[in-house]
C-alpha cells in the first residue's frame, strides 16, 4: 500500500537462482576467479588500446607527407596522390546534420508518445515494433534506399523541393537523385528507433513523483509531460541525440563517390565511411591505402568525441532524480 | 513533542463540545462538499475498498486513518482520480463534488479544483518561484503571478523563509520546506478541496507541528482530508475521522466521538493500540 | 476561463494526434521495408536458393547456399570470439572490479562500441588481414567478434548486478545481435573451404546483387535481404524473449 503510482518504468528483479549460485561459486574460487576474469576484463582494454595504436600507425605515410593540412585540403587526387580529407568530412558532417535535423523530431516525438501519452498495451505494442526496426541490418536500408528512395527523391520529391525552395542555395543546381538530401534521409530511417528507444528510456526514468506533482495540480497530460517530465529529462534526451549523431557519423553511404563539396543539398558528395567501403579492399598504392585509414582516424576520432560528450549528459539526468534528501 | 497514549485527551475543546451536543441536538442539515457513495476500488482483480460510503463537509478537517494497506490512500486518490495512472486501477461508485459527478468530470478541471499534496515531497526541480508558479501558469493566468505567489507562499506558512530566495532551487530547501512548498505550490491554484496523503511522515516534529498549525488556518478557505497513520495527529488537527480497516470504512463521525466513544468494537481496538 | 480549458483540451489532443503519427511513421517504415522485400523477394525463395551455388551471370537460378553459410561461419567466429570474452569480463565488473580497472575497462568497453563498422574493418586488416596475406572467413568472424565484445560485457554486467538502467543499448543490441557486417567487400562467390579463405556473406551478396545491372540479380538480392531480414528479426524476438524469461524467473 502506500501512495506510489506505478508508471511502465522497467522492472528490476534479481537474476536467477541458478546464475547466483554459479557465480557464488566461482567467488569461492577466489583468487583464480578473480584474476581469471580480470584477465577476460583486460583483454578489452588491451583490445581498445590496440586498435587506437594501430590506426596510428598505419597512416604514417599520410602523416608525414601531409601532416595537419590533410584535414583542410580539398583535393582527393589519387594521380598526382595528393590527398585530403575535407570532402569526406564535409559530406560526413552534413549528411549527419540534415539526417539527425529530420530525425530528432520524428523520434522525440514518437518516444513522448510511447513513455507518456499512448495508452499502455498500444505503447508497449509499438515500442516493440520499433526496436524490431534498431536491429534492420545496413545494408539493406542502404539497398532499398537506392532502390526505392532514389527514384522517388528523384522524380518528385527534388523538383518539388526545387521549384518551390530553389531560391536557397540549398537546393539549386542539377537533380541526381543520389546526393546529401536522400543519403540523409536514408541515415536518419536508420537513426530514428535509436532515438526512440533512448529518448523513451530517459523519459521513463523520470521520477512517477513528478507525473503525479503536475497531473495533482490540475495539469493535462500533454503539459505534465512538455512543462514538467521533458525539461526534467531533457539533458538526457540531448545525450541521446548526441549518442545518436555518433552512430549516424559512422553510416553515412548512399551519398555517392564525388569527392566534391557542394551547398547543394542534391549534389553528391562522399563521407568517410563510404569511401572506406568502397575502396579500401582495392586500394591502388601504399599511400592510398593509408590515406584511407587516416580517414578512418578521423571518423573514430569523431565518434569518440560525440560519444564522450553523449554520455556525459545521460549520466547527468540519472544524477538529478536523487537530489532530494 | 510529548507522546501521549490516550489520543482522546487531545481532542480540541471545541470538538468536545460539539461532540455532547449532538448527542442531544436534532441535526440541522448540512451542504457536504464531498459524496461517496458505495465505492468498491480494484487493483486488478483484487478489490481494495469495499462498499466505503461517507459525506465530507465543506471547511472541515477531515483525517482518515487505519492500519497500514487498509486502503485509506487508496480511497484518496479516488478523489481526484490519481489512481488513473495505475494500469488496471478501477473505480466503480458514486462520487460527488459539490453534486457534480466526480468520474465524469473533465479529470484536469477535477485536479484544479481538488488539490494534492504527496507523502514525500515532489518539488520540481526549478526555482521557489516557479514551482508555486506552475499550477497558474498551466491553468492560465498569467498575469498577477508574483502576487498569487507570495500569497499562496504565505498561506503555508513558508513566505519569511524564502522571500529572500525565490529564485533558488527549490531543492536547496530542507524536506519539511520543501513540503511546505508543496503546499503552497497546491494552494496556488485555490483548490477548493486539498487532499494530503501522509503529509508528515517522513518529517521532524517541528516541521510536523508547522504544517499541523497552518492546516488550522487553510480550514477556512478550503475542505481538508488528511490520510494519516499517526492517531494523535488526527486528534490534534481533525474535525471529523474516519477509520478504515481491510479496505472497509468502519466508522466516520466527529474525531470527539471516534476517539471517546468508538461505536464499533474495531474502532475502540485500534484506538487502544490493540493493533495496527 | 471555459474558453482556456477547450484550448487546453484541444492542444492536448493536438499533441498526442501528432507525437502518435511519429510513432506511426516510424512503425510504417519497418512494415514497408518487410513488405517490399517479401513481395520483391520472398516469391523466388525456392529450396535451391538455400542449396545451389549462384550461377554465371545469365544464366538464371542458382542459390546462395554459400553466403548463407558463409554468414553462418562468420557469427560462428564472432560467438566464440566475442561472447566468451564479454561475457567473463562481465562478471569480473559485476563481482569484483577494482574502481579504477573497471572504470578503464567500461571506458574502452564504450569506446570500442563507437567504432563504426568500416573502422573496425580496417583495424581487423591491419591486424589479421596483413600478416596472413589475405581476406579471410577468420578476418570477417574476428572484426563482428571484437564488435560484439562490448556489447555482450555491458549486458553481463548489468544483468548480474540487476541495474536498471537509462541506456538500454545493452539489452536491446543482445536483442539486435549486431548483424552488422564488414563492408570491406572480400567475397567469393563459391565455397570457401576453412576459416582461411574469404567467404561470401549475405549482406555482402546483397550490395553486390542489388547494385548489379542484372535483374535476375535483383531478384536474388531482394529474396535474400528477406531471408536476411527474416532471421535478425526472429534472432531479436528471440533473444526478447529469452532475457524476459530470465528476468521474471529471477524474481522471488
Amino acid at each position: 500500500m502506500g501512495s506510489s503510482a506505478i508508471s511502465a518504468a522497467p522492472p528490476v528483479s534479481a537474476p536467477p537462482e541458478r546464475v547466483r549460485a554459479f557465480v557464488a561459486r566461482l567467488r569461492s574460487g577466489d583468487e583464480i576467479a578473480h584474476i581469471f576474469t580480470l584477465a577476460f576484463a583486460a583483454i578489452t582494454f588491451l583490445l581498445t588500446v590496440l586498435l587506437v595504436f594501430e590506426l596510428y600507425h598505419n597512416c604514417a605515410l599520410p602523416r608525414h607527407k601531409f601532416g595537419w593540412n590533410f584535414l583542410i585540403t580539398r583535393t582527393w587526387d589519387p594521380v598526382f596522390e595528393n590527398f585530403g580529407a575535407l570532402p569526406f568530412i564535409y559530406g560526413t558532417v552534413v549528411t549527419s546534420a540534415v539526417a539527425l535535423l529530420l530525425a530528432v523530431p520524428l523520434g522525440v516525438g514518437a518516444a513522448i508518445f510511447l513513455a507518456e501519452l499512448a495508452p499502455p498495451r498500444i505503447s508497449d505494442w509499438l515500442t516493440f515494433v520499433i526496436e524490431l526496426l534498431a536491429a534492420v541490418p545496413s545494408v539493406i536500408y542502404g539497398v532499398l534506399g537506392i532502390f526505392v528512395l532514389v527514384p522517388i527523391m528523384r522524380t518528385y520529391v527534388e523538383p518539388f523541393l526545387k521549384s518551390s525552395l530553389g531560391f536557397l542555395p540549398l537546393f539549386k543546381g542539377p537533380i541526381y537523385g543520389i546526393g546529401f538530401l536522400t543519403a540523409a534521409i536514408v541515415l536518419a530511417i536508420m537513426v530514428v528507433p535509436f532515438i526512440i528507444s533512448v529518448s523513451r528510456e530517459v523519459l521513463l526514468a523520470v521520477p512517477a513523483d513528478q507525473r503525479e506533482a503536475a497531473l495533482a495540480l490540475g495539469a493535462t497530460r500533454w503539459e505534465s509531460t512538455w512543462k514538467v517530465v521533458v525539461p526534467f529529462a531533457r539533458v538526457g534526451i540531448f545525450g541521446s541525440i548526441f549518442l545518436s549523431l555518433a552512430r549516424a557519423l559512422g553510416e553515412t553511404m548512399a551519398v555517392g563517390n564525388d569527392p566534391r563539396i557542394s551547398t547543394s543539398l542534391f549534389a553528391p558528395g562522399y563521407s568517410i565511411a563510404a569511401i572506406i567501403a568502397n575502396e579500401f579492399s582495392e586500394a591502388p598504392g601504399d599511400l592510398y591505402r593509408q590515406s584511407l585509414i587516416e580517414l578512418g582516424l578521423v571518423l573514430f576520432l569523431l565518434t569518440i568525441l560525440i560519444n564522450g560528450l553523449a554520455r556525459i549528459m545521460i549520466l547527468a539526468t540519472r544524477g538529478r532524480g536523487t537530489s532530494q534528501e | 513533542m510529548s507522546s501521549i497514549a490516550n489520543p482522546a485527551v487531545m481532542v480540541k475543546p471545541s470538538t468536545e463540545k460539539k461532540a455532547n451536543e449532538l448527542d442531544s441536538k436534532a441535526s440541522v442539515p448540512i451542504a457536504h462538499k464531498i459524496e461517496v457513495s458505495n465505492l468498491n476500488f480494484f487493483y486488478g482483480p483484487r478489490q481494495a475498498l469495499y462498499d466505503v460510503s461517507l459525506k465530507m463537509q465543506e471547511n472541515r478537517v477531515t483525517a482518515l486513518i487505519g492500519p497500514s494497506g487498509c486502503g485509506k490512500s487508496t480511497f484518496l486518490r479516488t478523489l481526484n482520480r490519481m489512481y488513473e495512472m495505475i494500469r488496471n486501477a478501477r473505480a466503480e461508485g458514486d462520487l460527488q463534488l459539490d453534486g457534480e459527478n466526480i468520474m465524469k468530470m473533465d479529470v484536469a478541471k477535477l485536479r484544479r479544483r481538488v488539490g494534492m499534496v504527496f507523502q514525500k515531497s515532489n518539488p520540481f526541480p526549478k526555482s521557489i518561484f516557479e514551482n508555486v508558479a506552475y499550477g497558474p501558469r498551466v491553468n492560465g493566468h498569467k498575469d498577477r503571478l508574483a502576487d498569487l505567489v507570495e500569497a499562496s507562499l504565505k498561506r503555508a506558512a513558508i513566505w519569511d523563509e524564502v522571500k529572500d530566495r525565490l529564485h533558488k532551487s527549490a531543492l536547496s530547501l530542507s524536506g519539511g520546506q520543501q513540503q511546505r512548498l508543496c503546499i503552497a505550490r497546491a494552494l496556488a491554484v485555490e483548490p477548493e478541496v486539498l487532499l494530503l496523503d501522509e503529509p508528515c511522515s517522513a518529517l521532524d516534529p517541528i516541521a510536523t507541528a508547522k504544517i499541523e498549525e497552518l492546516l488550522f488556518a487553510l480550514k477556512d478557505s478550503c475542505t481538508i482530508v488528511i490520510v494519516t497513520h499517526n492517531m494523535q495527529q488526527a486528534a490534534r488537527v481533525a474535525d471529523d475521522t474516519g477509520f478504515f480497516l481491510m479496505g472497509k470504512l468502519i466508522e466516520f463521525n466527529d474525531t470527539a466521538v471516534i476517539f471517546k466513544k468508538p461505536a464499533k468494537k474495531e474502532t475502540e481496538d485500534y484506538i487502544t493500540g490493540r493493533f495496527g | 476561463m471555459n474558453f482556456r480549458y477547450t484550448w487546453r483540451r484541444i492542444v492536448n489532443a493536438v499533441m498526442l494526434g501528432l507525437t502518435g503519427l511519429c510513432a506511426l511513421v516510424a512503425v510504417t517504415t519497418l512494415i514497408f521495408i518487410l513488405g517490399y522485400l517479401a513481395y520483391n523477394g520472398g516469391r523466388y525463395i525456392t529450396w535451391d536458393f538455400f542449396t545451389k551455388l549462384p550461377k554465371p551471370v545469365g544464366e538464371t537460378g542458382g542459390g546462395m547456399a554459400n553466403a548463407i553459410v558463409g554468414s553462418a561461419k562468420l557469427l560462428l567466429i564472432a560467438a566464440i570470439t566475442g561472447v566468451p570474452v564479454g561475457l567473463i569480463g562481465g562478471v569480473y565488473l559485476a563481482e569484483y572490479g577494482g574502481r579504477v580497472f573497471s572504470f578503464m575497462v567500461r571506458y574502452t568497453a564504450d569506446l570500442l562500441n563507437g567504432v563504426p563498422s568500416v573502422v573496425m574493418g580496417i583495424f581487423i586488416y591491419t591486424v589479421v588481414v596483413i600478416p596472413m596475406h589475405k581476406f579471410s572467413t577468420l578476418a570477417g568472424g574476428l572484426a563482428l567478434g571484437v564488435m560484439l565484445i562490448p556489447i555482450v560485457l555491458r549486458s553481463t554486467e548489468q544483468f548480474l548486478r540487476a541495474v536498471p538502467t537509462s541506456l538500454r543499448e545493452g539489452a536491446l543490441a543482445l536483442g539486435a545481435r549486431k548483424w552488422r557486417s564488414i563492408f570491406t567487400a572480400f567475397g567469393n562467390p563459391f565455397w570457401g573451404h576453412g576459416w582461411n579463405d574469404p567467404t561470401d556473406s549475405l549482406p555482402v551478396v546483397i550490395w553486390r546483387y542489388a547494385l548489379s545491372p542484372y535483374d535476375d540479380w535483383h531478384r536474388q538480392a531482394w529474396a535474400a535481404g528477406f531471408v536476411l531480414l527474416g532471421l535478425v528479426l526472429l534472432a531479436n524476438i528471440g533473444a526478447k524473449l529469452i532475457l524476459a524469461k530470465g528476468m521474471s524467473s529471477g524474481r522471488a
